[in-house]
């Protein structure tokens, strides 16, 4: 009995532990022919909501014109709030990376988020289309192979910009942004031009991101004798604060200048003609002439009850657009992470803001134009009207050891 | 110098008259029925909402300043009578739980009906420019926060102090079980004040429109600091609440234009200070 019972025994344990050993190989096999799935993680609640949701509303619209299939693979987006919170953002990484095993992973729009999230993708080797967080460092000492980004690097915008209004608005001009990484990286950017170009910082302030009475900076700038601000502000804090601009009378005598998220069309209609005059630097506007951003306005606002889309959802479009190319030139094999990751390096394709290819030396989108904007009054009420244009602006990747 | 000193004091005074307005209908509750009514914060969106819908349907500003607040203390009424009233005997937790859910359910809810985008209150006509006071300028809607807050806490003052209805509130809060066995229907008095306080949170969202603009998670943003508006004043204490609202938007203003990498930090350590001096609030009752 006793020698049965153990012989039963180690069959037992044997079995189990061949089907533990088989089991990954066996559910492996059966992915390739299931879902694709695409990892989302975004704000949906919180100060940038409204960014999550235009990101995830033009990808769903280049999903839905591929019919959510792709090499006879259906697509799966798990979108996941993250709060704009990097521990609940980093959280819900993991959670898709370990227990969905996503095969491509996006997002986020917080930088801290993009930071936190790193090591995990990258020890994980874990494909991640960076769909808005513009932290510098993921192009420079923090770049990883494993991750590309769609959508801007925060000195892309901003180091054109610096040059630009100290040549043609002023050069007493005051700063501020809100206190977080992005904030600070976009200024930083700015200073790169501005200041060679005889350019003097009067003051700098960092209020706390989600600020909702900006009146104590404001009455500071009025008596700093800055003749121009430039700023980055975006969500609910770039309407508060170009209102409370406006309200305190500084727009008539100090011009408002920033990164281009100060008047994108998220926020536009709230700042209305507050808005009027400003004027900011962007890789994107819904005004651009070329085809393929035509129809993705044309598209975007039939979709989505006559919104327009903004540069968030220009981010969207080539995230997923990435996605969709890349997929469809491994024929939907996503085993093959490297064999993946090589076809997504080489991709290329006229986006809405103009040819769209990464950096092979950064992973980083490299813009085909940052684009100088003023918001005037044309046929269908206010909007980003282009007025110069810098071509060609890749991030320096200085640090960044590809392929590594 | 002066000047700027000025300016900055008149800022500090509109944020913490807007404090006040939000502040006093929380305390207020909390001093009646010993709730913390973390839906409070909710009661300022819905009123935000609301008046930006009335505002938009009538095109009048002063007609969402009164209606907003009747719809919200409405709702405030219906929420005290349905959930509210059969947790009085249980633990605080327990209230505590169910109107930090009614945050959530009131954020989808204006999700769901306005959309998630945020949206802009026009100040009334009358106050849309900015006005030279000594040398500081202000937006004229902020010099009209000021004094509309100022007169609110005056007749506020009257309505608790010098009337019938005031002196039943205050009894309520002072034992509310004594004033009960008084013949005084207590149960009404409850809902009343509920209602009385959803609607001075309402009313504050519709006040803080033009200035702070409207987005589904305002409510949760400015909960923290009214708060600590109501734990620097005292529970309870409507001078406390206006007291400790116009220190909190001093400290606020000045943190922010002096120290402003450490702005946050200060009222924080206000508050502190206030709770090691006097852990019941300027104007609380001594603990028991």
């Amino acid at each position: 009995m006793d020698k049965v019972t153990r012989r039963k025994f180690l069959g037992t344990v044997g079995l189990a532990a061949a089907g533990t050993a088989v089991g990954p190989w066996v559910l492996r096999a059966g992915a390739q022919s299931g879902p694709i799935k695409i990892g989302v993680v975004l704000p949906y609640t919180g100060v940038y909501a409204v960014l999550g949701e235009s990101i995830t509303q033009a990808m769903e619209l280049v999903f839905a014109r591929e019919n959510w299939t792709v090499a006879g693979r259906k697509i799966e987006m798990i979108k996941e709030d993250d709060e704009m919170q990097p521990p609940v953002g980093i959280r819900k990484t993991e959670k898709l990376i370990d227990s969905d095993k996503v095969d491509i992973l996006t997002g986020p729009v917080h930088s801290g988020i993009l930071m936190g999230m790193r090591d995990k993708v990258h020890n994980s080797k874990t494909i991640l289309i960076v769909s808005n967080a513009g932290a510098d460092a993921i192009s420079r000492a923090r770049c990883s192979k494993w991750i590309f980004r769609a959508s801007f690097s925060n000195w892309q915008p901003n180091q054109p910009m610096g040059g630009w209004v100290a040549k043609n608005v002023s050069k007493d001009v005051f700063l501020t942004a809100p206190n977080y990484q992005a904030g600070k990286d976009m200024m930083e950017a700015f200073k790169e031009t501005f200041l060679p170009a005889g350019g003097k910082v009067v003051g700098e302030d960092y209020p706390k991101l989600g600020e909702t009475d900006y009146a104590p900076y404001l009455t500071k700038i009025r008596q700093s004798g800055a003749k121009a601000v430039y700023c980055f502000f975006s969500g609910s804090d770039a309407v508060n604060f170009v209102k409370q601009y406006d309200q305190f009378g500084l727009k008539q005598t100090i011009k408002l200048s920033g990164a281009g998220f100060l008047t994108e069309p998220d926020v536009l209609p709230a700042q209305g003609k507050s808005a009027l005059g400003v004027v900011t630097g962007h890789f994107y506007t819904p005004l651009l002439d070329n085809p393929t951003n035509q129809k993705f306005v044309k598209d975007f606002r039939e979709k989505y009850a006559g919104k327009m889309p903004d540069g968030f959802a220009c981010q969207g479009y080539d995230t997923a657009e990435v996605i969709v190319r890349a997929l469809k030139a491994v024929n939907g094999n996503t085993q093959d992470k490297m064999k993946l990751v090589e076809v997504i390096e080489k991709s290329e394709f006229d986006s809405p803001r103009g040819r769209f290819r990464f950096d092979p030396k950064s992973h980083n989108v490299i813009q085909p134009f940052i684009y100088i904007r003023e918001v005037k009054e044309v046929a269908g009420g206010l909007n980003n009207v282009p007025i110069d244009r810098v071509a060609n602006v890749a991030d320096p990747g200085t640090g960044c050891t590809l392929p590594a | 110098m002066p000047a700027d000193l000025f300016a900055q004091a008149l800022n500090g005074l509109a944020y913490g008259v807007l404090l006040f307005l939000l502040s006093v209908g929380l305390t207020l509750i909390f001093g009646m029925l010993d709730v913390v009514n973390l839906a409070h914060g909710s009661f300022y969106l819905l009123g935000a909402y609301a008046g930006l819908s009335l505002i938009a349907g009538t095109g009048n500003f002063w007609l969402a300043l009164l209606a907003a607040p009747l719809a919200v203390g409405l709702i405030g009424a219906l929420i005290e009578r349905s959930c509210l009233r059969p947790l009085y005997r249980r633990p605080p937790l327990d209230q505590v739980l169910l109107t930090f859910g009614f945050i959530y359910l009131f954020e989808d809810l204006v999700k769901w009906i306005w959309g998630g985008r945020i949206r802009s209150i026009p100040p009334p006509d009358l106050f849309s420019g900015s006005t030279t006071l000594f040398g500081a300028i202000i937006p004229s809607y902020r010099l009209f926060v000021i004094v509309f807050g100022l007169v609110m806490a005056v007749l506020l003052w009257l309505l608790i102090e010098r009337t019938r209805l005031g002196a039943v509130i205050r009894a309520g809060v002072f034992d509310a079980e004594m004033t009960g066995g008084l013949g005084i229907n207590i149960h009404r008095v409850f809902t009343g004040v509920f209602a009385f306080g959803a609607a001075l949170g309402g009313l504050s969202g519709v006040i803080a429109g033009p200035i702070q603009s409207a987005y589904p998670s305002m409510g949760v943003t400015i909960l923290v600091p009214a708060l600590i508006v109501v734990v620097v004043g005292g529970l309870g204490s409507l001078k406390g609440s206006l007291i400790g609202s116009l220190v909190i938007g001093q400290a606020e203003t000045f943190g922010k234009a002096w120290l402003p990498d450490s702005s946050m930090l200060i009222i924080y350590v206000v508050m502190a200070g206030v709770m090691l001096v006097r852990p019941q609030g300027l104007f609380g009752r001594p603990l028991k």
